[in-house]
């Protein structure tokens, strides 16, 4: 099954990237840009067709490794 | 004394760090991240470098290695355990420290010496240090912006400017009981007066002092 997961780092957390991004749009003329988040996106190809379980295994790697708790969260798609 | 140095793929410290451990008496070895027993061993360093390329966070990767099992129980049982730069940003990914390290604020891979100030001398990294002591040390880093939104960490040595973001001006974060520490700036790049400072020696013989007094009686 196709697996999306969507990782953002919460807003508290200060996105340097982000704000180097929004200082150039701004250079660009857009102006009406208030803020910018880097956040990322890992599509993943799983072997079974539960979805339940498909999905508590995604959770488990999340957790595990691909989103650190201190400084993000994250979500979970199933795509089909 | 003896000290394992962990060597990670895109470690590139570990020597360094083994030539200054060995002129302060302690008797250092680079163990490859693979290994699973560290017993024998008084302390670990967990070396500066790029370890797995800084693949999804860096020290991510390095945080699952199986010698990170063995590290765990050295620092469990009250063992020295010492992350230099990408060392202590492995730590953190571990759990073993509070926070995170991210991106510089200015996007700048900074590379120079700083000055930074010993403000706990109750750790294993500054347990030869003055209360106080300023220090010129190398910085050599784009992720060493310390974030820690629990405050939970222990603020150890900070930054008289601010180089790079980092919460309290953090340049190294102990654990509560003190003997892990994570310092983002290079001790062992100051160690000799031909690299341009020895300044890092006092927090280098801090951690071989502690080393000593963890050696089994």
């Amino acid at each position: 099954m196709k697996v999306r997961v969507t990782i953002d780092r919460r807003s508290e957390i200060a996105d340097p990237e982000g704000h180097t991004v929004m200082r150039a749009l701004h250079d660009l003329g857009f102006e009406d840009v208030q803020e910018v988040r880097m956040n990322r996106v890992i599509d993943l190809e799983i072997a079974g067709d539960d979805p339940g379980e498909v999905r508590r295994r995604v959770v488990e790697m999340c957790e595990k490794l691909l989103a650190n708790p201190v400084l993000e969260d994250f979500e979970v798609e199933i795509l089909g | 004394m003896r000290v394992a140095v962990a060597v990670f793929p895109g470690s590139n410290c570990e020597h360094d760090v083994v030539r200054a451990l060995g002129t302060l008496g302690a008797e250092p070895e680079l163990v490859w991240h693979r290994e699973t027993d560290l017993e024998g061993f008084d302390g670990v360093v967990l070396p500066g470098g790029f370890a797995h390329g800084d693949a999804l966070r860096t020290g991510a990767i390095a945080a699952l290695s199986p010698i990170m099992e063995p590290v765990r129980r050295m620092a469990e049982s009250g063992k020295p355990v010492l992350g230099i730069c990408n060392g202590f940003q492995i730590l953190c990914e571990a759990g073993m420290l509070p926070g995170a390290l991210i991106a510089n604020r200015d996007l700048a891979f900074i590379c120079r010496f700083v000055e930074v100030e010993v403000v706990d001398t109750g750790t294993v990294l500054t347990a030869a240090a003055e209360p106080g002591q300023m220090l010129r040390i190398p910085l050599n880093s784009y992720e060493g912006n310390w974030v820690d939104p629990a405050r939970t960490g222990r603020v150890v040595v900070r930054y008289a400017d601010d180089p790079n973001g980092s919460q309290d001006r953090a340049a190294a974060v102990a654990n509560e009981a003190g003997n892990v520490v994570g310092i983002m700036p290079h001790p062992e790049r100051a160690s000799d007066p031909l690299l341009g400072s020895d300044d890092g020696l006092v927090l280098l013989e801090g951690f071989v002092r502690s080393l000593r007094a963890s050696v089994p009686a």
